[in-house]
């Protein structure tokens, strides 16, 4: 039988979700279930001085109206930061509490103050806009780089400092700098980015007044830590009187890891009123209350000697936590970040410093590639800039500063297993043509259009994540996964998981190789996640972390699986257990080549006795019936896909429109198990890369209003926006698991935004424009090269 | 949203006699319906006139092209007639909003709102069009207000729009990435003795440039305008775009718009 993993096997999904058949939370109706409107602060900071709900309890339909004075009564906790960074100096981070309603002070616009449930959505809308809530209005701190100075948000948090973080030793980056022949400066914006999940947020909640359990549907990438967070933080209910359910769910991007108030408070409110509780959020609340992505401002130098080489890597970040740290929020722009930012290369001595900020907007965590993308935005423009500088080739530049040898052990905190970094950019400039780009530059140039190619080399540390190293970095639980596999006595099998999917494909890619390990048709292969009721515990799906570590427990299960089915097959066959050999499905006695199919195996497994054998157990003496096997598996190490990507802009500079014109990627994720899917992957990585690059931009006003918070001011990049995509890959297997796979899911997000801007930079001769570079920006910039009469390198 | 009164009227007459203070015509509702659905507008009632057949339909009538006011912009984007005798209506009705949009909005929904994003009123302005209406013809370059505003009364209902067939002209759009409205749309049309340029987006309503128009139609090249300033006082400016911006777009895609025909 061939080898599943590594076909293009056609996704289980499709038939489902092309159909229109999948289901989702807004999709679960219950009998006599009520409807929750939330009533949001209108202001970014206001003391609540006063909540009047008086007449709108007397409004038709009206259930009930509850507020953070009656959430706090029956101590139900809030939201919470599931890592512990600390300061440089020693002192633990600083984290205000986040209660699911606010109650005496509302810290960013759309913040829940209360919660109207009415027997009809219309009422309970109608009802909400009676809640007179009365506010002392507050000046809002809403720039990031501004944020240290400005007033005190949360009591007690000095300059609205969640934490002071350094990594790296800074003495040795002076010395290593004292040497440098160049200092190369950025000074960088890592513009705020809104996940934008296709299906909003969402929760049905049930309590069961006799068996006292609450059932939430929700719109969650982990339902499992959900209720984790919701038991043992929440107090909701305990872990056995909860059950999490998420069903289909479109896209999460990382906006779905956190517990969100509403899901707290609609579970609680239908214990209170007895009743099941359907809320949908409206696009514009997810766009104010979503968690948000990147914002970080940045200056960052990188030491030179003039042939090229690095010395020395500085890196002075501001990162905006928004109004609340949230589960990954203090992680993300910390050991996801500073780890990450001296790249793909050798750098002797490097420190990433870290401010994370509170200010009154919505709070942000992790988004696709969640500080990877900033840290490689970082190091890939200094590196570039580099190159200008120094007038060395950008690519010959990268290849001197490469490691030669794997395992890597990279400046900060990764050794690297596996990679060859130059064969990925080289594969990429040749898919590129990279050494054909001067002929087009000229032509561009014919047509009055400036044209510039931009490089981004990376890698990443995905694949979250041994426990041990986790915790040791602050992590508040550990990151394994787990997965159960049930053989059927029928011979068909259920594979539980911890991972969830909302897009990635798990349906498909966990049945392709657990057919692989079982040898069975994948056919007989059904994948079950998303519900606490069902299978075993799981940390969910974030990091590119299903197949690196959920996969991997998947296959360890089944192996168990094989290993009990061989001491079976050894006592039917009679041949001693290390005479049997197991392949495409069956047990041989290697001597004899008689044999007994794995279906066989596990019929016998659930009918001990048969007429066969005069009613006498076939299974050797004390083995228990039955084939269920269940694996945890905690990966040894991060897994690090790497690669180059290539993408070339031309420039209009009448109207300063940027338009991709190539777009080439290489990338090393390991042994791939479906191209399609992984393709897939890297497309839309890619397209939100793009996206950050030319188009998304969160943008707050002074007062802190959201002032691109629809489709009709937040430009989602279209697929006219982009060109066909290119894409290669390169392989050297990771070698901490046995698949020797790597995380794909995130790469093609964390690549994609220098890969733009450095060709975007290119075209316009140096002239450094921030993210998204916008038309305007861009006509700007193009302006001011023809006074200067700067002729493009 | 409120709840209202719906009404499918079956033709003109009735459904003006259902017009009050409070109602507002429906036709396609691409702006009205989330209006609605937003809280933003509210109306006793919704006088629905898409099913009024006589409304909808395109046909060329000697120098005229006539466009029924619930014609859906799909319809005039693949309309042989249309491209035949202004292709560059069916290349601007082709490029509203998106897919979904171009299958319900209609001309007479798009000019009647008159959004100052929108790209017909341009077409209706460089296109010297008449606004039929169940009492009167108007001129478009009466019919344009100001911002959101027509010269359309409570009981009027546009019927159709006729454009006057030109010798050339060009439609040349900067859609705002996110929202696909024009953040400036220039609308060149060349008659024998006068070229129009129609600007929309730049300003609060939609306009003739006359210093554009006046210099292209005497001497109808790309030189003719090149390195001209415009004045940009009046031009908005935005998220999206500043003034000066905009009258740099207005400049360049009116070039853009000569080399094009």
């Amino acid at each position: 039988m061939a080898s599943l993993v590594g076909s293009r096997v056609e996704r289980k999904e499709d038939k489902k979700f092309l159909t229109g058949k999948g289901r989702y939370t807004a999709d679960i109706n219950i009998t006599n279930q009520t409807y929750a409107v939330f009533v949001r602060s209108p202001h970014s900071r206001a003391k609540i001085q006063k909540i009047d709900v008086s007449k709108a309890l007397r409004a038709d339909g009206v259930v009930s109206i509850l507020t953070g004075e009656e959430i706090a009564k029956d101590k139900i906790g809030g939201l919470i930061a599931g890592w512990a960074i600390r300061s440089q100096d020693g002192s633990e981070m600083k984290i205000p509490a986040n209660p699911p309603l606010a109650k005496e002070h509302a810290n960013f616009v759309g913040e829940p103050i209360a919660v109207v449930i009415a027997e009809s959505l219309a009422e309970a809308k109608a009802a909400a806009e009676l809640v007179n809530v009365d506010y002392k209005v507050l000046k809002g701190v809403v720039n990031t780089a501004e944020a240290m100075n400005g007033e005190t948000i949360h009591e007690g948090i000095d300059k609205n400092l969640c934490y002071d973080w350094l990594l790296g030793d800074r003495k040795a980056v002076e010395e290593a700098f004292a040497k440098a022949d160049k200092i190369i400066k950025v000074d960088l914006i890592n513009n705020r980015l809104v996940p934008n999940a296709m299906e909003p947020r969402a929760c049905v909640t049930d309590y069961n007044t006799a068996s006292e359990e609450i059932t939430l549907y929700t719109t969650s990438q982990n339902p499992h830590l959900s209720r984790l967070i919701m038991s043992a933080f929440g107090g909701v209910a305990p872990e056995n009187k909860l059950r999490v359910v998420a069903p289909d769910v479109g896209g999460g991007f990382g906006s779905k890891i956190n517990v969100y108030n509403e899901e707290i408070v609609c579970s609680w409110a239908s214990k209170k009123i007895e009743r099941p509780i359907k809320w949908v959020a409206e696009r514009t609340e997810s766009f104010l209350t979503d968690t948000h992505a990147r914002d970080h401002v940045t200056h960052a130098e990188l030491a030179v000697t003039k042939d090229g080489k690095f010395l020395g890597f500085k890196n002075e970040t501001i990162a905006n936590l928004g109004a609340y740290a949230r589960v990954f929020a203090t992680v993300t722009p910390t050991y996801l970040f500073g780890p990450c930012a001296t790249g793909v290369y050798v750098i002797p001595a490097a420190y990433t410093n870290v401010k994370a900020v509170y200010t009154n907007t919505a709070p942000i965590d992790a988004y696709r590639g969640a500080g990877r993308p900033e840290a490689t935005y970082t190091i890939e423009r200094l590196v570039e800039k580099a190159a200008m500088e120094l007038g060395i080739d950008k690519t010959e530049l990268r290849m001197r500063n490469f490691p030669k040898q794997f395992p890597f052990k990279q400046t900060l905190v990764h050794t690297i297993d596996s990679g060859d970094y130059g064969a990925g950019l080289e594969k990429a400039k040749k898919m590129s043509d990279y050494d054909g780009f001067e002929a087009r530059r000229k032509k561009s140039a014919a047509n009055g259009k400036l044209r510039g190619i931009g490089v981004s080399s990376y890698f990443e540390a995905c694949g979250i994540a041994p426990s041990a190293a986790v915790m040791s970095l602050g992590c508040g639980v550990g990151l394994w996964e787990s997965a159960e596999v049930r053989f059927n006595p029928t011979g068909q099998i259920s594979i539980y998981t911890g991972s969830h999917s909302h897009g990635q494909s798990h349906d498909t890619t966990f049945a392709q190789i657990a057919a692989d390990e079982l040898g069975v048709p994948m056919e007989n292969i059904d994948v079950i996640h998303g519900d606490t009721d069902k299978g075993t515990f799981g940390m969910g799906t974030y990091g590119s972390r299903s197949l690196t570590v959920g996969g991997i427990a998947i296959v360890n299960a089944c192996r168990k699986i094989v290993a009990k089915g061989k001491k079976v097959a050894a006592k039917m066959l009679e041949v001693s257990e290390n005479e049997i050999d197991f392949k495409n499905g069956e047990f041989v006695a290697l001597k004899s080549n008689k044999k007994k199919t794995i279906g066989e195996i596990a019929f016998a497994l659930y009918l001990p006795g048969s007429r066969d054998s005069d009613f006498k157990s076939q299974l050797p003496d004390g083995m228990e019936p039955g084939l269920i096997e269940t694996a945890f598996f905690d990966p040894a190490n991060f897994s690090f896909p790497a690669g180059t990507h290539i993408c070339e802009v031309e420039i209009d500079p009448e109207t300063g429109e940027v338009k991709v014109e190539k777009y080439t990627a290489v990338d090393d994720f390991g042994r791939i198990v479906n191209p399609n899917i992984v393709e897939g992957q890297v497309h839309g990585g890619i397209a939100q890369g793009i996206g950050q690059a030319l188009y998304e931009n969160a943008q707050y006003d002074e007062t802190g209003q959201l002032v691109t918070a629809s489709y009709m001011d937040y430009t989602m990049p279209r697929a006219d926006n982009f060109p066909e995509f290119n894409l290669g890959f390169t392989c050297t297997p990771a070698t901490t698991n046995p698949l020797g796979v790597k995380g794909c899911g995130e790469a093609g997000a964390i690549a994609s935004p220098p890969a733009v801007m450095n060709a975007v930079i290119d075209a316009l001769g140096g002239q450094e424009i921030s993210m998204p570079a916008t038309a305007e920006k861009v006509w700007r910039a193009c302006k001011s090269m023809k006074k200067s009469n700067y002729k493009a390198a | 949203m409120k709840t209202f009164n719906y009404h499918a009227p079956k033709d003109v007459k009735e459904a003006s006699k259902l017009a009050s203070v409070n109602s507002a015509f429906l036709a396609g509702g691409m702006t009205s319906i989330p209006s609605i659905k937003l809280g933003l507008a509210s109306y006793t009632d919704v006088i629905d006139i898409k099913h009024i057949r006589k409304l909808s339909g395109i046909k060329v009538a000697g120098k005229s092209l006539i466009i029924g006011s619930t014609t859906k912009h799909a319809e005039v984007a693949s309309s042989k007639e249309v491209q035949k005798a202004i292709p560059s209506l069916a290349k601007l009705a082709g490029k509203i909003g998106d897919a979904q949009v171009r299958n319900r909005g209609t001309i007479g929904g798009s000019i009647s709102n008159n959004d100052p994003s929108a790209c017909y009123p341009s077409a209706c302005m460089a296109l010297n069009a008449i606004i039929h209406t169940n009492e009167r013809k108007i001129k478009a370059s009466d019919f344009f207000k100001g911002m959101f505003e027509t010269a359309l009364k409570k009981k009027e209902i546009i019927e159709a729009v006729e454009f006057q067939i030109p010798e050339k002209s060009d439609y040349q759009k900067h859609p705002n990435p996110a929202s696909r409205y024009a953040i400036v749309g220039v609308y060149l049309a060349k008659y024998k003795d006068i070229v129009n340029v129609a600007v929309t987006g730049a300003k609060s309503c939609v306009y003739i440039d006359s210093d554009l128009s006046k210099k292209l139609s005497s001497n109808f090249s790309p030189s003719a305008i090149a390195g001209m300033k415009l004045d940009s006082s009046e031009m908005n400016s935005d998220i999206h775009a500043s003034a000066e911006y905009r009258a740099n777009l207005v400049l360049t895609y009116a070039k853009k718009a000569v080399e094009a025909c």
